[in-house]
Parts: structure tokens; sequence; C-alpha cells
């Protein structure tokens, strides 16, 4: 595989001065495409006639004096965002012939600034899963090493940036999904503050955990691309109305001073010894800076995977009784009763691990329940949201791993769903709080990236990206490719 | 915590799932694994805590009942199996 990996910043550079047009970005992405993806399945749909399409619109906008700071560079839509007039799977055999008749608001957004994109990354189906092995249309491969997981839920969106096939995918994340795979492909994953960004035409999952977040190689590309696709959106009501700073203007503040928490329980049993070595690396790197480093506790973190458990699953259960084979969706052949068309259609349309959360939601949700699981699991969540907001009382940012380590192999937890959970750790507390998170490239654990999880208070997204770029401007991990040195 | 295969098939109901009998063992594996992992909630202090069904404390937003989208009923109806005369073809639920 040729090494060739360039951010947002660098490519917009080159169109912005008629270097290269908007055609040869997305002819070269297309070619990488081509080439490389027959190994990796990151693409559900490569949409080139659509690309090319785009790609000439960006042209003309540069020729006119209209282009921004996106225009005209490739990236991809993890397939979880509707889409017009192209299909929209969500990584399922329910929605395998699905076409929304809308745009999602970031898919919207991004256009309108004239990115052009080549087409809709895979996905766990649903968004449930750590390892992209859930996905209808197969598993994704690692780029770093083709054996493992890239993680998930959006790890098509993880693996092709990766590998360089798109500088820039949108992926969701509702306990994890943006950030467990960008650790895992070593790249940059931020999910901003829940409500941040508009979750109109994002297939629900989970709808007071998900959110949209962006998977690029740099703060500095995520700091561009939210500029574009945060605030305020009619069409979501839990879309926040806060105003939208200038993300990239602050990204070189000095965090001399500053005060960055570390959560002791973090480093109790499970974290892999090589990857605890490399967070206190990265936590030497921002001491260097002039930051001040602090133990925290977070005393009930052991609760947060359960508690994840409980909400997730119980509200993935009413959204995805939306899929009932009538209006849209798969529907089964040769029922002559209402109730076993839903039935048969629905054991046809999903598979194995959305069914389970399906069946999972239902018991937690039912009668006699509801109390013990669904309430208690609220009453946690509070309880997790008061430690974390605790902790923003005394620092400005918490760090850790993002993961508990590197990237598993294919099939090594797929029959076990509780080990799969647990890869969820570090990441599901800052779901269930609505917390702005980050994961940058921290060090490499036997040739495997890790990821340094950075956390900050609600709506502190400037703060977090500013934390993650001056790392980045410190180390070169963010520019490690796989199997080779540094791009 | 070991669900029975009645438990099963009644949660299988309420959720609108067919599973095959083959599928059961499955179920009782895995979910017996799953509500034996949360039921570790049981033993956190809650004592004084509302349930928080939101991150964010938002009130809710009203909007003007108006019109805002065309009329695209072809193009959304392509997307379902059957239909007939702009209707959605179910079967039979009225004898």
């Amino acid at each position: 595989m040729t090494r060739q990996r360039q951010t947002i910043a660098e490519l917009s550079r080159l169109f912005q001065s008629g270097a290269v047009s908007s055609r040869e970005l997305t002819e070269a992405s297309l070619k990488r495409i081509a080439e490389h993806d027959s190994e990796l399945n990151s693409f559900i749909n490569v949409t080139q006639e659509e690309a090319r399409v785009a790609a000439d619109t960006a042209d003309k906008l540069l020729a006119s004096g209209k282009a921004g700071p996106l225009t005209g560079v490739p990236m991809a839509h993890k397939d979880i965002f509707c889409t017009r007039n192209i299909t929209t799977t969500c990584g399922s055999r329910m929605l395998e012939n699905f076409v929304s008749p809308y745009d999602a608001t970031v898919v919207a957004r991004l256009a309108e600034a004239g990115m052009v994109s080549v087409g809709k990354t895979n996905m766990d189906e649903f968004a449930m899963g750590s390892s992209n092995e859930t996905s209808y249309f197969g598993a994704v491969k690692n780029p770093w090493d083709q054996e493992r997981s890239p993680g998930g839920s959006s790890g098509g969106s993880a693996a092709a940036v990766a590998a360089g096939l798109v500088p820039m995918a949108t992926g969701t994340d509702t306990g994890g999904s943006v950030r467990q795979p960008a650790a895992l492909c070593g790249i940059t994953g931020f999910k901003p503050t829940y409500g941040r960004i508009s979750r109109f035409g994002m297939i629900a999952y989970a709808s007071s955990l998900d959110q949209a977040g962006v998977l690029g190689l740099t703060a500095e590309d995520v700091a561009l691309v939210m500029q574009a696709i945060a605030g305020f959106d009619a069409r979501d009501s839990t879309c926040s109305a806060e105003p939208v700073p200038d993300y990239v203007a602050g990204l070189e503040a000095s965090v001399s001073g500053k005060t960055i928490g570390v959560p002791k329980e973090y480093f109790e049993a499970g974290l892999d010894a090589g990857y605890a070595e490399a967070v206190h690396s990265a936590l030497d790197v921002y001491q260097q800076m002039g930051a001040d480093i602090r133990e925290v506790s977070l005393p009930n973190l052991s609760l947060a995977v359960p508690a994840y458990y409980v909400v997730s699953p119980a509200e993935a259960s009413s959204n995805l009784s939306r899929f009932d084979g009538i209006r849209f969706g798969h529907r089964a052949e040769g029922m002559t009763d209402l109730e076993s068309l839903y039935k048969l259609t629905r054991k046809e349309g999903f598979g194995d691990e959305v069914k389970r959360r399906i069946m999972t939601g239902t018991y937690v949700l039912s009668a006699g329940y509801y109390d013990a699981y669904y309430l208690k699991a609220q009453k946690v969540r509070q309880l997790i949201s008061n430690d974390m907001a605790r902790c923003f009382e005394d620092v400005d940012i918490l760090a850790g791993p993002t993961t508990p380590t590197p990237a598993f192999r294919i099939g090594e937890k797929v029959d076990d769903p509780i080990q799969m959970y647990l890869n969820d750790i570090y990441t599901v507390s800052v779901n269930l709080a609505g917390l702005p998170g980050v994961s940058i490239p921290c060090g490499l654990v036997d040739g495997l990236p890790a990821g340094l999880q950075l956390v900050g208070p609600h709506f502190a997204e400037q703060n977090v990206l500013n934390f993650a770029h001056l790392f980045q401007k410190e180390t070169d991990w963010h520019l490690r490719v796989p199997g080779e040195g540094v791009s | 915590m070991a669900l029975s295969k009645q438990e099963i098939e009644y949660i299988a109901h309420l959720a609108r799932l067919e599973i095959d009998q083959g599928e059961i063992p499955d179920y009782e594996a895995k979910l017996g694994k799953i509500i034996d992992f949360i039921n570790d909630l049981e033993h956190a202090d809650t004592a004084d805590l509302l349930p928080m069904a939101h991150p964010l404390a938002m009130n809710q937003r009203l909007r003007a009942d108006e019109v805002t989208e065309t009329d695209e009923r072809d193009y959304l109806q392509a997307n379902a199996s059957k239909i007939s005369g702009g209707l959605y073809v179910v079967p039979r639920v009225i004898e």
C-alpha cells in the first residue's frame, strides 16, 4: 500500500493556490479507494459520479472567488447519515435499499461548504458494536494490521482516513464510536458536546447519547470541519442554540498554567501496561508545556458500562420499533397477518447484535423491571455525570487512555458481548454525561496505535481541540502511517 | 441471572422478533450474561439522586405549526415494498 496522507489544511492550500483542482483531488481519492478498499472494506458505497459533479462545482466556486476553507476537499460520510438519492444502509440488511428523501444536516452543511463526498463508509449495524464486525456488509480491516479490527462503530470512517483514502470522514459516537476506532487506527477522533451538532438525518440508535463527530488526521482539521457543522438546527429539538466560537482561532492558546486531571481509576485493572506507558509519556509532554497534572477520582467508573448497556438498548429498542417492513426497509414475503409480517421482517432484517440489544432493551423496559433497570440506570447516569462535573471544578480537562488495549483481532471478542462492551470503559461515561471528548494518537504499543483521550466540560470544544492541537505540534504520533514511519 | 425459555419467547414477542427454537440457547447464554452484568447497578448508592433523562438541561422548544416541506409522496413511497394507488399495502387487519 502506498502511503500518501495529506490533511484538509494542506489539500485546501493546494486547491486555493490553483496548484491542483478539486477534480484532481477527487480522482486521486477515488483511485486510492479502487486500489486499496477491496482489502479494507471501509466503504459500503463509493459514489463516483456524484463526487465528480461535486468536484466540478467546487472548481467553479474557486474560479468565482467563493471557495471556503473546506471547498474542493474530498471526504466520506458514515453510512448512518441520510443522503438524498444515495442509499443509506446503516450497515443493515434492513436498509440495504433505503434511499432517504432528505440529506442529514451534517451532509447538507458540508456540501454547502463545498466538500466533495466520495461515498458512504462501513459501520457496525445501526452503530451497535465496537469492532465493525456486526456490519451486514462485512467486517472492516484495520490498515495497521488487517487481521485486526479497526474498532467501531465508525470503523469504516477510521480505516478510510488512516489508510489515506480520504482526509476526513464523519462518524457518530453513542458510547465511543468515534473515539475508539480513531484510537485503534491511529487518527484523531472528536465527539462534541451532546447537542452541539444537529442529529437531523442521523439514524437514531440511543437518542439521549447519540452525537455526530469527526474523524481526521489532526485537531486542526477537526476544528475546520466543526466550524462548518456545529450550531443550531431547528430540525433537531435537542440541538443547542449555544453560539459557535471560532474553533480554529482557539487552537494556539497556551496550556501553561492549565490543569489536567488524570482519573486514577483509569489505570487500575484492565489497562494494557504498554498503553499506560504511552499515556504517561503524553502527560509528560503537557507537563513540559507548563500544564499542571493532577490525580482525580471517578469513583463510579465501573458502573458506567452497565448503566450504558441499560440506557442505550432501552432507547434502541424503542427507536428501532419503526422498522416494521411497511413504509421503508426490508419486508418479509408471503405473510398473511400483520404481526407475523412485523416479526419475520425484523428477524430477517436485523443481525444478531442488534437483536440482542433490542431484546435487552425490551426486557429492561418491560413491566416489573423498569424501576430496577432503566430508572436505576438513569440515576447512576446522574451519579457519573456529577462525578465528572466535580472534577471540572478543579481541572480544565481530563486525560487518560481511550481504550484498554490497542486493536484486537477480528473474531477475538465477537462471541462474548461483555468483553466487547468493556472496550468502551473509558469512553461511555463521556456520553452518559454529554461531554466533548477527543482521541489523539499518543504512541505505539507493539506496533499498534494507542489513543490519548481528552475530555472537557459541556461546550468546551475549543479547549479540548486546543489541547489536542498543541500535543500534535510537539509530537509526531499523528503522522505515523500504517506499515511505515512518518508520512 | 438466567432467563427461562418462556421469558425469552415473551420478550421476543414484545419486541416483535421471530426467533427459532434453535436460537434460544444462544439467547439464554448471552442475555443471561448481559443481565448479570447490568445487575451490578443494584449496588450503586443512588438514594438522593433524580433520574437523568438527558445530558443537557434544556426546555422543549416549540415552533409555529407551519408547512415547511413540499409534498413528495411518490418519492417517499418508492421506499415501500408494496403500495397501491398511493397507499401502503398491509395484510388484512379487519375481517
